[in-house]
């Protein structure tokens, strides 16, 4: 799947930063930093696991994220920091917010050697905890909370994005709790995110995310 | 509601006052912060003022979510208790159990794992259906037991890591126990660690009735129980000193660090070469 646009050189939607490299023979994604989950590791570059980062995946399937690498940078639900710290390694001010304490100590360890990178235990439905922190005018507003009310959070959270900027959002049908065809679970999704922003592109992350919609979208 | 920044009111270089200000504050929109630390004067650029902003969210975050972990120390107080409970419990039953089984079906044994066997019958009349059936309840209480434990071996690595360490996860969580909690654990001195879980030999002693006593639940620490009498003291000592420092890191910074127990295994390793030294001495 990350074969085919890596192999003819089509890595144009790739932020500065991130580069294909051999590992063990193989073409992966990856970026200059500490390692932070056990991924492999050649001269500074880390491989990037598509198969637990999401932001990995899209980016390995030739998604159109926006991300141009030293952008500014809200990302929610940073967990542990696994995908965060790769972002962190390519772009500039990266703010990471996460809610839980136990995944936030791991956050804090990636953050150490990353200087650029700001952990904020913080609830993302709660944007006025943290708009004293996070400055205005982000480049790229990244989420991936997989919580009740995805399509809030994003809108909510819409104040921090420049007018030029970027949603990247992955939504996680299971978590919005409701019954019914996951089909229609993201439409009622999308359509929350559609009254502060115009969607980019959605794309289903099956077969190594399933259950996830990639959407990017613009502020309106 | 403020429209204030982190850092207002913030000294360059006071990563405390900052951390606090990042984890309480609040504001009602962002703005462009970067610009206006540098126009207050809080940082000479934006370099400074991102190394700042670093410094304090990572403190801040640290400090927040340890606080939040450590507060699964009740949690893990009531395990251990429930854990004791059932056992004790457990025990009590099985020795019922085995007065009655005993008599119905010819068979002698004692304690849970006679209990098990008894459960494992087929009952062919009524007062062998109620014997079998208390069997059952022995069983799941001990069963309950065991999984009390195993919850307790994962959880007080986390919420006093240096202490599950040093003294093993169910020790250190009777101690946060019989504390009440790991921060008055942490606030004890060292000689008071020692003998937790002998009070009642401690009052019979205050009242003049009895010796002091040497140990409390530290008695059940390999270091001790496997120290020959005449060093229990000592060594219950600097078990008791080396727990009480591992409890005070665990509930000050929550970090883990090794080196504590390989300060406890050299001054146990001194302890047990003066035995080897006086056997030796014997022998000549
Ligand atoms: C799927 S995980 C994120 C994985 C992460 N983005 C990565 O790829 O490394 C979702 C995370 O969002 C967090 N989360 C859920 N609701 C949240 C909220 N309201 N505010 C902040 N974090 C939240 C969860 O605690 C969890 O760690």
């Amino acid at each position: 799947m990350t074969a085919t646009p890596l192999a003819d050189g089509g890595d144009s939607h790739l932020p500065d930063g991130v580069e294909p490299r051999t590992f063990d023979g193989d073409q992966r994604l990856a970026t200059r930093g500490e390692p932070v989950y056990g991924e492999p590791v050649q001269d500074g570059w880390r491989a990037w696991d598509p198969g637990r980062s999401k932001l990995g995946a899209m980016l390995g399937r030739g998604v159109e994220t926006g991300f141009a690498g030293g952008d500014t940078v809200l990302y929610l639900g940073a967990a542990s920091g696994t995908t965060v710290s790769h972002v962190a390694d390519f772009a500039g001010p990266t703010y990471a917010v996460e809610f839980a304490p136990r995944p936030a100590r791991d956050l804090v360890r990636a953050a150490e050697s990353r200087p650029n990178l700001f952990p904020l235990l913080k609830d993302a439905r709660k944007p006025e905890t943290y708009a004293h922190v996070v400055e205005s005018g982000v480049d790229v507003l990244f989420q991936d909370v997989a919580t009740r009310g995805q399509g809030e959070v994003a809108c909510r959270n819409r104040q921090f994005l420049a007018d030029d900027g970027w949603l990247v959002a992955t939504i996680k049908a299971r978590s919005e709790d409701v019954t019914g065809p996951t089909e229609v679970t993201f439409g009622h999704v999308v359509d929350t995110i559609e009254t502060e922003y115009e969607v980019v592109t959605t794309e289903r992350m099956d077969p190594l995310h399933e259950d996830h919609l990639a959407v990017v979208a613009r502020p309106r | 509601m403020t429209g204030d920044g982190w850092f207002a009111g913030c000294d360059a270089g006071d990563t405390a006052t900052a951390a606090e200000h990042v984890r309480e504050g609040r504001a009602d929109a962002p703005a462009d912060w970067p610009t206006r630390a540098v126009e207050s004067g809080f940082a000479p650029d934006e370099e400074a003022y991102y190394t700042a902003l670093h410094e304090a969210c990572v403190a801040a975050t640290r400090g927040e979510a340890t606080e939040a972990e450590r507060a699964g120390d009740q949690q893990l107080v009531h395990a251990v208790r429930a854990m004791d409970d059932c056992m004790r419990t457990a025990n009590e039953l099985a020795e019922r159990l085995s007065e009655w089984a005993g008599a119905l079906f010819d068979e002698d044994g004692a304690g849970v794992e006679f209990a098990r066997t008894v459960a494992d019958r087929e009952p062919t009349t009524p007062d062998e259906e109620r014997a079998v059936s208390l069997a059952e309840r022995v069983v799941d209480l001990a069963d309950e037991a065991e999984d009390l434990e195993a919850y307790v071996e994962t959880r007080a690595p986390t919420v006093a890591p240096n202490l599950a360490a040093m003294a093993g996860p169910v020790l250190a969580a009777r101690l946060v126990a019989l504390a009440g909690g790991l921060e008055s654990l942490a606030k004890k001195p060292s000689g008071t660690v020692q003998v937790l879980g002998a009070e009642d030999a401690l009052f019979a002693h205050l009242r003049g009735h009895a010796s002091s006593p040497k140990h409390g639940v530290i008695y059940t620490h390999e270091y001790v129980r496997g120290t020959r009498p005449a060093d229990r003291g000592s060594a219950a000592r600097a078990v008791a000193g080396k727990l009480t420092i591992a409890a005070r890191v665990d509930h000050y910074s929550g970090e883990r660090k090794p080196e504590l127990d390989a300060e406890l295994d050299e001054r146990m390793a001194a302890i047990r070469a003066r035995a080897e030294d006086d056997e030796e001495g014997d022998e000549e």
